[in-house]
């Protein structure tokens, strides 16, 4: 007598707490193993290349902190940088620490959020609840410079929105001597932890060059020991003036992958320590009245700056035409704006590269022949945010 | 099981230092090299430009992938440009990234309409969704592809969003029904219709103000 065995094709989302976010995975097991996983995107799509499409340059900006939402200041970064790209400005250097600095605590508040939550899917809790608390200290920093906690609306083509308040300055100073005694109390809980070790370690292993094949870029190339960081091959802004260090890891597993982001947030605290200290008082945008908005002051004394302000508010500033690719190192891997202007004031098209795409393409590749348990934990290390994998 | 050690992997840094100085010779090298297969090549923004024929695409990606003074090891994107107005309506174009001399290319060629282009996942398996999405945004066909599904938008979805001549509004919404108990789809209801303002001739009034005057004119 022969008995058909079928394979079980189980349904993983798009509503489970370890899918971070709206993942459906559909799984082909036999037994316990994976045999094929499929991932469908796209739950969260809402259209944002068609609206920002519709939109001038300066209106575009708010739809970049919706992508990766965990750390909204570097996809704007991102425009911002290919925007002045194109228009040839420079911005002064005050901005550029600021700049700087709030993507450094973008890094952060996405490595704490990636970090706590893979230890969450493998079965740690407290990390995380340790963990979220910084992650509030961090965006209320965020609320301070731009008046909001998560979509920040900071960063402008030439500089930032608005000068830093009093006071915040220090209180980052007073974070970045506190915190590195926390990412130590993390890692007293998960470094050497068995459980969490025998979580990670050789599960989800990419070899290099499928790491390059797989358009792999940030954490999951550099867990696999490719030094490769934009930060430091193209630098933007003012990174070539900073000193830091790129951590890589060795044998690109899930276990090398949290090393790396560990070890990332203590350089992105160094590098916030030198901002801070290097910052100077001095303009914040760039003084390009058809550029930047004039002061309130000066729009009560001045008709031109008048006429400047009604006119960037209703038209917009014109971009003369282009076309530019312009990349920058995201927490989640290397972000892109693909950006074509056509000498109007909205652009022509904006075709915006998300890290967590081609990470989580690679899904069946790194899957495939692992346990069941073992998808949330490749999951979590692939640092997905749906926001902007779906876009 | 080690603990890698990856404290030690901290001081290769200056491995990451690569100049951006040898585009010139990489325009020089592609242009000998592939002679016939290019169109037109230009530097701008610290990034070479190339442009090929349709026809071309899988032999230039090989070449420039595999070959040592190229080593464009890294597909970083794939897009189209829509340009209704145009005979050649679709511009594709493909992004690279090589990590050993740290450079970038754009690679572009113009299609029309409902032509069929060669699919890159046997090249770069990243290739794979990217062309999937470019297939569902703007109805562009591959060959060989090996699994040409749409990606972002619904299941069941009609239409290629990110085309110009889509509406921003889209054509159909989708809501729970509570008669009939399932989400349905219906064409787009609007309160007020999408205004599209006009701002850059604020003296001779909005594109809409202007065509309601020329009827009122005609009537006249």
């Amino acid at each position: 007598m022969t008995k058909k065995i079928k394979n079980l094709n189980l349904n993983f989302g798009p509503q489970h707490p370890a899918a971070h976010g709206v993942l459906r995975l559909i799984l082909e097991l036999d037994g316990e193993v994976v045999e094929k996983a499929d991932p469908h995107i796209g739950l969260l799509h809402r259209g944002t290349e068609k609206l920002i499409e519709n939109k001038t340059y300066m209106q575009a900006v708010p739809y970049f902190d919706r992508l990766d939402y965990v750390a909204p200041m570097n996809q704007e970064h991102a425009f911002a940088l290919a925007i002045e790209k194109i228009l040839d400005i420079d911005v002064p250097i005050r901005a550029q620490y600021i700049r700087v600095m709030f993507c450094e605590i973008g890094r952060i508040l996405s490595h704490i959020l990636n970090v706590t939550t893979q230890a969450l899917d493998v079965g740690a809790l407290t990390p995380s609840l340790w963990g979220f608390e910084e992650r509030e200290t961090l965006m209320t920093f965020y609320e301070r410079a731009s008046g909001s906690r998560l979509h920040a609306n900071y960063f402008r083509a030439g500089g930032v929105h608005q000068d830093l308040p009093a006071g915040l300055e220090n209180d980052i100073a007073k974070f970045c001597e506190t915190f590195p005694k926390i990412i130590n109390d993390l890692e007293n809980l998960l470094t050497d932890n068995r459980i969490f070790k025998q979580r990670n370690v050789d599960i989800g292993v990419v070899t290099k060059d499928d790491a390059l094949d797989y358009s792999f870029s940030g954490v999951m190339i550099r867990g696999s020991g490719v030094p490769w960081d934009l930060r430091k091959s193209q630098p933007y802004d003012c990174y070539d003036q900073l000193d830091f260090k790129i951590p890589v890891g060795k044998n690109g597993d899930c276990y090398d992958r949290y090393l790396c982001r560990i070890e990332e947030m203590k350089e992105s605290v160094s590098i916030i320590k030198q901002c801070l200290a290097r910052m100077e008082k001095g303009p914040i945008k760039t003084f390009d009245g058809k550029i930047s908005p004039p002061s309130k002051a000066e729009i009560k004394q001045s008709m031109e700056a008048l006429i400047h302000h009604f006119k960037l508010f209703t038209e917009g500033y014109r971009v003369p035409k282009d076309e530019i690719y312009t990349a920058v190192e995201a927490p989640k891997g290397e972000f892109g704006v693909y950006l074509i202007s056509d000498g109007s004031s909205k652009p022509y098209k904006c075709k915006i590269r998300a890290p967590g795409f081609s990470h989580l393409q690679s899904m069946d590749y790194l899957i495939k022949g692992h346990m069941l348990a073992d998808v949330p934990a490749v999951l979590g290390s692939l640092d997905i945010v749906f926001g902007e994998v779906d876009r | 099981m080690e603990l890698c050690n990856y404290k030690k992997k901290l001081e290769i840094k200056d491995l990451l230092t690569g100049k951006m100085n040898n585009l010139i010779d990489l325009e020089k090298k592609i242009n000998s090299e592939l002679t016939t297969k290019i169109n037109k090549t230009s530097i701008k923004h610290n990034q070479i430009y190339v442009e090929i024929d349709k026809d071309d695409l899988i032999d230039v990606v090989l070449f420039i992938k595999t070959n040592k003074d190229t080593k464009f090891r890294q597909l970083i994107d794939i897009t189209v440009v829509d340009y209704p107005e145009e005979t050649q309506r679709f511009k594709i174009v493909y992004l690279f990234l090589s990590h050993e001399f740290n450079h970038r290319m754009i690679l572009s060629y113009s299609i029309n309409e409902n032509e069929l282009i060669s699919s890159l996942t046997s090249v770069f398996p990243s290739a794979n969704w990217m062309e999937r999405e470019v297939f569902d945004m703007y109805g562009v066909n591959f060959k060989n592809h090996p699994d040409l599904r749409r990606i972002l938008t619904d299941y069941g979805f009609e239409g290629h969003p990110l085309r110009k001549d889509f509406p921003l509004t889209g054509h159909s919404e989708v809501r729970y029904s509570e008669e009939k108990k399932k989400v349905i789809n219906e064409p787009v209801k609007l309160e007020q219709n999408y205004r599209n303002f006009d701002y850059e001739s604020p003296w001779e009034g909005t594109k809409y103000i202007k065509e309601i005057s020329k009827t009122n004119d005609k009537k006249n």
